[in-house]
């Protein structure tokens, strides 16, 4: 046996538990979702009947109350995300940029800023949010949520009021990325700054026109990681009506399949804009 | 004052590169402590929300220093979610499949880093797809997948997907142990070939030994996700078999049924308690090996090149 077949050989040995794994728990059932989405799915004494009804699934989630309630959860998820996202990304670069300063108890710090992390739990958080730990009362007493409320419409103050007075548990969603960005500081040459600050930049000018730019793959990265954490966090409304749907008697499998996918294709949307909407801002950036 | 110590007094207080001044040091530490502060605001709330007792909790003038110590709230807690039992459950789904988890999606990371091996471009798609694909998206059939096999409702249907590898994040491990690998010597493999080692005691005798950190970082990493994880557990662990996490989403209606507490009615002391229980294993894992969490990432690579 020659090297190279020997080596694919090998290779594929110690890839196989995953492979099987993946064929068995995941890619079947990837498959077997889609032909759910498509069909009314009954348990019965007999085993599982699924029976071919084509789009109906997906033409129930855009003509029923149930679907509609679905697609509120998902148009709601999409205004959060919408200041989510920036709120945490550039406070992420904020404490990021703030850690890597000579700082003492450094250490200290970053493992209070992580700690989120460990303990974020859907049913912990839920408490502190219905126990009131998670907002700050200078906010609530400030009457800012109010102020939302009558200067803008009721579809757009809800979500935003949500965000003033879950601003300790957004923050909190931002550990992974505040060490990411941190990992990309270190990476940036001291010398880039030592030049320039010979040739007459200041610490301001060094900010955006070296660090920014050298941190602008990782805010794709942290973009993408924040999209996902908080499409699939536990407490995610969109995610709990897929469950719900699964049991409901008048719904059942199939229409919660259908649910999944196009969850699932409006998270791709999103994911691909604000992917977009960033590159975008980046290339604006580099041509000024 | 002259010019010259005045210049000298601006240049302390503000610094050459500002921030190497006074002003603004003073300003970085400040920032830092607040933001600490507010990351920190909920424990301190939980925890002395936690000691209080009914008096002290509904008194006006008694905020952040309560005037006992009060216990009772985690012996209620302690037996509504029957914490000895169900913590040694949670152990049980959390610690097994983090550790045979970590193994496989090790296995797979040093395949696709040490061997040129056909279609390994599919296979780095289909992982990449894994992680973008929501769980929830291919959750129904494994349900009928699991009972179909008969797993529903035991912890293995939590135990199963992680020892093949699709487990928690499994995508994100492989990643891990793949530039891992990567950047370990050829040379080293080499010359444990001609010493004559087959690729397997390469792998445990140089690879593994090698690739410590990141074990230990997807390790606890693995450890603290299924800790948190409830979505899935819920789904496929039924009414019967409940963690320490879903024991306290329905924190209520086990308080109804408990037996021998002394407080009839649920207030915010005993759900802080309660939570509070719930994430000591994991906060005192992370106090004993924070340098790994955090550093861990960093050092494994994840951030790519």
């Amino acid at each position: 046996m020659n090297r190279a077949k020997r080596n694919n050989l090998v290779g594929w040995s110690f890839l196989s538990i995953w492979m099987v794994g993946f064929l068995v728990f995941t890619l079947w059932p990837i498959a077997t979702s889609i032909l759910y989405s498509f069909s009314n799915v009954s348990i019965q004494g007999s085993g599982i009947v699924q029976v071919w009804i084509g789009l109906e699934n997906y033409r129930r989630i855009f003509s029923s109350a149930v679907g509609f309630d679905f697609l509120k959860s998902v148009a709601d998820f999409a205004i959060e995300l919408l200041f989510k996202v920036p709120i945490i990304t550039v406070f992420a670069i904020i404490i990021a940029l703030l850690l890597n300063q000579k700082i003492k108890f450094r250490g200290l710090f970053r493992g209070i800023y992580f700690l989120p992390v460990i303990i974020a739990s859907g049913p912990v958080i839920n408490q502190l949010i219905s126990q009131g730990a998670a907002t700050i009362p200078l906010v609530e007493e400030s009457g800012l949520v109010d102020l939302i409320g009558t200067v803008l419409t009721p579809d757009l103050a809800r979500p935003i009021a949500g965000i003033f007075s879950q601003l300790i548990v957004i923050l909190w969603f931002s550990g992974v990325q505040i060490l990411l960005f941190i990992a990309a500081l270190q990476k940036i040459d001291h010398q880039t700054y030592e030049a320039a600050m010979i040739d007459g930049a200041g610490p301001w000018e060094s900010l955006w026109k070296i660090t920014i730019p050298a941190l602008s793959n990782m805010i794709t990265v942290s973009v993408i990681f924040t999209v996902i954490n908080l499409a699939t966090f536990s407490e995610n409304p969109a995610i709990g009506h897929i469950k719900r749907n699964m049991f409901a008697i008048d719904t059942g499998f199939g229409f919660a399949s259908a649910v999944a996918w196009i969850y699932f294709l409006a998270l791709a949307v999103m994911l691909g804009l604000t992917v977009f909407l960033v590159r975008g801002m980046q290339k604006e950036r580099a041509r000024r | 004052m002259k010019p010259t110590s005045w210049i000298r007094w601006k240049k302390r207080l503000l610094g050459r590169q500002g921030n190497d001044g006074i002003l603004g040091r003073f300003f970085l530490y400040a920032l830092i402590v607040v933001i600490g502060f507010v990351y920190l605001y909920p424990l301190i709330k939980m925890f002395v929300y936690s000691i209080k007792d009914l008096e002290d909790l509904v008194s006006p003038v008694v905020e952040w220093i309560p005037t006992k110590i009060y216990l009772e709230n985690y012996r209620t807690s302690w037996i509504v979610l029957n914490y000895g039992k169900t913590l040694l459950f949670s152990l049980t789904v959390t610690l097994i499949p983090a550790a045979v988890q970590t193994i496989t999606t090790s296995l797979a990371g040093y395949a696709l880093a040490k061997f040129k091996m056909k279609f390994k471009v599919v296979v780095f798609a289909l992982i990449l797809v894994t992680y973008l694909l929501p769980q929830q998206v291919y959750m129904i059939p494994k349900y009928v997948l699991f009972l179909k096999l008969g797993i529903m409702e035991s912890a293995w249907s939590i135990l199963l997907p992680a020892t093949f590898g699709q487990g928690l994040s499994s995508a994100i491990f492989i990643l891990i142990f793949y530039q891992f690998f990567r950047m370990q010597p050829a040379q080293l493999d080499e010359s444990a070939e001609i010493d004559g080692a087959n690729p397997y005691q390469t792998f445990l005798f140089i690879g593994i030994p090698l690739a410590t950190p990141a074990y230990l970082t997807a390790f606890l990493f693995s450890f603290v996700w299924y800790w948190n994880e409830t979505y899935l557990s819920s789904l496929f662990l039924g009414e019967s078999l409940y963690t320490l996490q879903l024991r306290l989403i329905n924190f209520q209606s086990a308080f109804s049924q408990a037996q021998g507490i002394s407080q009839t009615i649920v207030n915010e002391s005993i759900r802080y308690a309660a939570t509070i229980l719930i994430i000591v294993p994991v906060l005192i894992t992370y106090i004993v090996m924070q340098k790994w969490f955090v550093e861990g990432i960093d050092r494994t690579g994840v951030t790519g090149e």
